[in-house]
C-alpha cells in the first residue's frame, strides 16, 4: 500500500525525527515502544495487554539522509513487513509530502496473526491515521484528542462525547498522555 | 458539571456528567458562563446528523471565564473572561495559517469519518456528532477548549455576556455571508431565512454597504425583526405571495444582486411538487438535505450575481438547478465559518456600538431548562429566535 501526507515542515526536520525510532511511538498508535539494538536494527513491541502484544525485530536496508528510510522485518519475524517513508518538498514551497509505501503479505505465504495486531481491520486506514498523528504531533505537538474519540491500544474508538470520569483517565492511555 | 445531553430524536436531557480534563497541552477549561442553542443543533435534535452517541454533549456557542490552563497555553491565563470559537483551530497548519480556521487539517480526530462523505475533513466542531470530532459540547458547565490561544477570544469586562456571546458563531456566519457576496455599491442583498443567522446576514449586508436587504420567511415575528432589528428594506412572506414574484417585483425584474441562504437543510416551503419530494426522498432517506432555499436563491439571482450559502447542509441533494447556476453565469461561495478571522472586527463594532447582537434574543432560560428551550426553538413557538442558557 502507499499512503501519502503534506506536514508544514521541512525534509531535514521530518527525516530526523522519524529516523529517531523511539519517536514512532508518539504517532504510530499501535507501538508500544521501538528500540534500536545496534548495527541497523531494532525491536518492535506493539501496544495491548501483555498476551495480545506483538514483537518482532526489523533491519534497515536503505538510509539516505534526508531523503529515504527503508526496512523489513527479520526472517523468522512473527510479523512480516517491508516498508520504506520518504521525505520530498511539496510543489509552490507548502512543506513535505511524506510518502509510506509497505507491504505486509509475505511472498506466496499467509498473512501472519501478527498483522491482525499490527494494523487491526483497516492496515490503510490505520497507516494514514498514523500520518496524521504524525502531521499533529509536528504541527501542533501532539496527537489531538478529545472526549467522544480515544484511543484505545492503537484502536481509534468512540465513546460518548463528555469528559470522562477521573477513573477512566487513569486506564486510558492516549498517545497524548505521554 | 450539568450538561446537555443528546438521547436521540427529539430527546436531549441535562444531567450530572464529569468535569472536563485538561488532555492536551495547549488546552483550557472554561466555566461557562452562557451559551446558546444554534439553529444547526436543530439538525442534531431532529435526528439529521450520523455518527451522534447516546450521552454526546451538546452546544458550540458559549463563553466564560478561564478556570485552568495546560503547560502550552501563552496568551491565555486562568480569570480570562473569553469568547469560545466553534471552529476548532490549530492555528499551524495551511489551512489556519490562511485563517480558513473552519478547515483546520489537525483537529478532527475522526478525520477518516468525514474524509469519507466529504473527500476531506473539516475542523473539528464542539458537540456536533463524531463525524467532526467527538468533541464535549458547551451546553454545560464547563468545557474542554483545545488551542485556547487560536479559539478563544478576551472581551473586556463593560460587555455583558449577551453582547458577545454571539461572536462564537452566528455574528461571524452571517457577516461571513455578506462578505462572501462581495457587495457593490447599490446592490441589493436577499437573504433567505430571518432565524439568527438570517438576521446578522442581514446587519451585516447594512455594515458592508448594501443599497437595499430584503429578507424572506414566513414566521411574522422573524419578518418583523428583520425589520425592526436587521433594519431589511423589505421582507417577503413566502406563505403569503411567491418569494420569486415578490423578488421580481421589487428589483424590477432584474433580480437581487446578492443572494444569502441562511437556511440549510431543513428548509420549509409547504406547497409545492418539489417540496413533497423533498420530504419523501428524506423520509426514506434517500436524500439527506431539502435545499428549497438554495434552489430558489439560484433562480431568483439576477444574471451574473453571488449566491452565499451559510445555511448548514450535510449530506446530497437532488434536483440542483445546475442548468440555471451555469447558463446565468453565477458565483456561489460557501463555508463555515473562519470565526477567529472575524471576531476582533466585530467585537469592535460591537464596541463602538455599531451594533448590538443581543437583538435576536428572546428567550432566556436556565441549562436544566434546555429541553424546553429546543423543544420551543424547533417549532419556532412563542416568536422564538434565539434561546440562551444560563448554567
Amino acid at each position: 500500500m502507499k499512503k501519502s501526507i503534506i506536514i508544514n515542515s521541512t525534509p531535514e526536520e521530518l527525516y530526523r525525527f522519524w529516523r529517531d525510532f523511539e519517536n514512532l511511538p508518539r504517532f504510530m498508535q499501535h507501538l508500544q515502544s521501538v528500540e534500536e539494538t545496534g548495527e541497523g536494527r531494532s525491536h518492535w513491541v506493539t501496544k495491548g495487554p501483555a498476551d495480545s502484544r506483538v514483537e518482532w525485530d526489523a533491519e534497515l536496508t536503505e538510509d539516505r539522509e534526508n531523503e529515504l528510510i527503508a526496512w523489513r522485518s527479520l526472517e523468522g519475524s512473527d510479523v512480516y513487513n517491508t516498508g520504506s517513508v520518504s521525505f520530498e518538498p511539496a510543489a509552490g514551497g507548502r512543506g513535505t509530502v511524506v510518502r509510506v509505501e509497505m507491504d505486509y503479505s509475505p511472498p506466496g505465504g499467509v498473512i501472519g496473526k501478527g498483522i491482525a495486531k499490527l494494523f487491526g481491520e483497516d492496515p490503510e486506514r490505520q497507516v494514514y491515521d498514523d500520518l496524521r498523528c504524525l502531521k499533529q504531533v509536528i504541527e501542533t505537538g501532539e496527537v489531538v484528542l478529545s472526549d467522544g474519540t480515544v484511543w484505545d491500544n492503537g484502536v481509534l474508538t468512540q465513546r460518548p462525547g463528555r469528559p470522562v470520569s477521573d477513573e477512566e483517565l487513569e486506564q486510558s492511555r492516549g498517545a497524548g498522555a505521554d | 458539571m450539568r450538561a446537555n445531553c443528546w438521547y436521540g430524536k427529539k430527546d436531549v436531557r441535562v444531567e450530572t456528567v464529569p468535569d472536563p480534563k485538561i488532555l492536551n497541552r495547549r488546552d483550557a477549561i472554561v466555566k461557562i458562563t452562557s451559551t446558546a442553542i444554534c439553529g444547526s443543533d436543530l439538525h442534531l435534535y431532529n435526528g439529521f446528523m450520523p455518527t451522534m452517541e447516546e450521552g454526546d454533549i451538546l452546544g458550540h456557542e458559549f463563553m466564560g471565564e478561564v478556570v485552568e490552563v495546560g503547560p502550552d497555553v501563552r496568551d491565555r491565563k486562568v480569570g480570562d473572561r473569553v469568547v469560545v470559537s466553534f471552529p476548532i483551530s490549530c492555528g499551524n497548519c495551511f489551512f489556519c495559517e490562511q485563517e480558513m480556521y473552519s478547515l483546520c487539517e489537525n483537529s478532527n480526530p475522526n478525520a477518516w469519518m468525514a474524509e469519507k462523505m466529504f473527500g476531506h475533513s473539516p475542523c473539528g466542531i464542539y458537540g456536533y456528532s463524531h463525524l467532526l470530532g467527538g468533541f464535549a459540547g458547551g451546553q454545560a458547565e464547563y468545557a474542554r477548549v483545545p488551542f485556547a490561544d487560536v479559539g478563544t477570544l478576551k472581551v473586556p469586562a463593560e460587555l455583558p455576556d449577551e453582547q458577545v456571546l454571539f461572536l462564537s458563531d452566528i455574528f461571524p456566519t452571517g457577516f461571513m455571508g455578506a462578505e462572501m457576496c462581495d457587495i457593490e455599491e447599490g446592490d441589493t442583498v436577499a437573504v433567505w431565512g430571518c432565524g439568527p443567522v438570517g438576521q446578522f446576514a442581514m446587519a451585516s449586508a447594512r455594515l458592508l454597504g448594501a443599497e437595499r436587504v430584503i429578507g424572506i420567511d414566513r414566521v411574522p415575528a422573524r419578518l418583523e425583526l428583520a425589520r425592526t432589528g436587521a433594519r431589511a428594506d423589505a421582507t417577503v412572506n413566502f406563505e403569503e405571495e411567491k418569494t420569486y414574484d415578490a423578488l421580481m417585483d421589487l428589483t424590477g425584474g432584474r433580480g437581487p444582486d446578492r443572494c444569502i441562504d441562511a437556511v440549510g437543510m431543513e428548509g420549509f416551503s409547504g406547497h409545492g411538487i418539489v417540496y413533497a419530494y423533498d420530504r419523501v426522498k428524506q423520509a426514506l432517506m434517500m436524500e439527506t438535505d431539502r435545499p428549497i432555499a438554495l434552489r430558489e436563491a439560484i433562480t431568483a439571482c439576477r444574471n451574473g450575481g453571488t449566491v452565499s450559502v451559510i445555511g448548514a447542509y450535510g449530506g446530497l441533494i437532488d434536483k440542483f438547478p445546475l442548468g440555471a447556476f451555469m447558463n446565468k453565469s453565477l458565483t456561489m461561495r460557501t463555508g463555515q465559518c473562519h470565526v477567529q478571522r472575524y471576531w476582533d472586527e466585530l467585537l469592535e463594532r460591537v464596541q463602538n456600538g455599531e451594533i448590538d447582537p443581543s437583538f435576536v434574543i428572546t428567550h432566556r432560560l436556565s441549562l436544566e431548562e434546555a429541553a424546553d428551550g429546543y423543544d420551543t426553538f424547533n417549532d419556532k413557538e412563542d416568536a422564538c429566535i434565539k434561546v440562551v442558557l444560563k448554567p
